[in-house]
């Protein structure tokens, strides 16, 4: 794949269909203002789309995430959880606690 | 935004708003540096910088991907087709349904920052940078900020966020043969675990928490029975069912 080529696909195959969502959304958000109905199902859409991007890696993982068992998978990501509500809802906590559990279950399982 | 001092010297007097849009620019390119979601950002753009550099692309083109492309799945996607001799059309159909989810956050976050006045072009960048990590943080602190100041420190989020993913995106690149799996899994592992928290923080209302758990039923079914375009479907049906909920509870009351 020449230089050129490859830049060519990056600009056409990845960034054109990425932007284009972008864009349309820059153009349904004229009209749309903050704390109207219309933004408050928008909003609801957003964090369902994020939940659905979310249970789809931990269920359908990408790469060297899928050796590592589902039972580890869901503990990891539960632990992290509570780890985030006992530790008065500290993000980094519950990101660390859930890496943890992670690593060693997989360490456990022999990855 | 009255204690933000403009970090550079000397102010130019005769544009007061210029230099203290500069200020909260950097207010926003801060905030996003002292979030947890920084250091994930990293922590994935290593995964991907490696993959970028296995299959065969160079440093050049992995850091304009970050720049251009902005969002970490459709990355993944452009590397492991394109290298794989996907055709391109297809490859754009995949990457291109793969970032739909961008579209209600772009809606929503640009719905909080503009102003009757504000123009389209001063929306573009805002709308480049959207991406989850810059979403959920700019719908954090944004309704803090004064909303004239609003723009420039979603950029500021925004830019912030990504000077971590190419500082992540070089990482990997170097270091992409000698990475051992239980690490690229833990990097992988970032991205759900840190999403999941930081959209719990950041729910409030009850049409909040039912779009979350719909969505995490909801997506992994319509994956399961391969719905064309699962995560959109998700977001309107999981969405709209939590929306709906709300409002009848509102007027029951």
């Amino acid at each position: 794949m020449s230089e050129l080529y490859a830049y060519t696909l990056l600009v056409l195959v990845g960034f054109l269909p990425t932007e284009i969502w972008r864009m349309l959304g820059l153009v349904a958000a004229r009209g749309i203002a903050d704390e109207s109905e219309l933004f408050m199902w928008v909003r609801a859409v957003a964090i369902a789309v994020l939940a659905g991007v979310i249970a789809k890696i931990l269920l359908f993982p990408p790469g060297t995430l899928a050796s590592v068992p589902l039972v580890i998978r869901l503990a990891a990501i539960v632990c992290g959880f509570a780890a985030f509500v006992i530790v008065r809802r500290s993000v980094l906590a519950g990101v660390v606690a859930g890496e943890v559990v992670l690593t060693l279950g997989a360490l456990a399982y022999g990855i | 935004m009255g204690q933000l001092r403009q970090p550079m010297s000397p102010p130019p007097p005769t544009e007061p708003p210029q230099c203290s849009a500069i200020a909260v620019f950097f207010a926003g390119f801060r905030a996003a540096w002292q979030s947890v979601l920084a250091y994930v950002v990293i922590g994935t753009y290593v995964g991907i910088g490696a993959l970028t550099h296995d299959f065969g692309f160079g440093l050049g083109w992995a850091m304009a991907s970050t720049a251009l492309v902005w969002a970490g799945p459709a990355q993944v996607i452009l590397v492991s087709a394109l290298s794989a001799g996907a055709a391109p059309l297809e490859t754009a159909l995949a990457v291109g349904v793969s970032s739909a989810r961008l579209l209600p956050m772009v809606i929503s976050l640009l719905a909080l920052i503009r102003r009757p006045q504000t123009s389209y072009r001063a929306l573009i960048l805002p709308a480049h940078l959207t991406v989850v990590t810059m979403w959920i943080e700019s719908l954090r602190l944004l309704p803090k900020v004064p909303r004239e100041a609003r723009i420039p420190f979603a950029n500021g989020v925004g830019l912030g966020f990504m000077a971590a993913a190419q500082a992540g995106t070089l990482i990997g690149f170097y270091l992409a043969s000698s990475l051992p799996p239980l690490l690229t899994a833990g990097l992988l592992f970032l991205t759900p675990i840190s999403f999941l928290i930081s959209t719990t923080r950041n729910c409030r209302l009850m049409s909040d928490w039912l779009a979350l758990a719909f969505g995490l039923v909801f997506g992994p079914l319509m994956a399961a029975w391969q719905v064309g375009l699962d995560l959109l479907w998700t977001g309107i049906l999981g969405g709209s069912l939590a929306y709906g909920i709300h409002r009848l509870r509102e007027a029951l009351k």
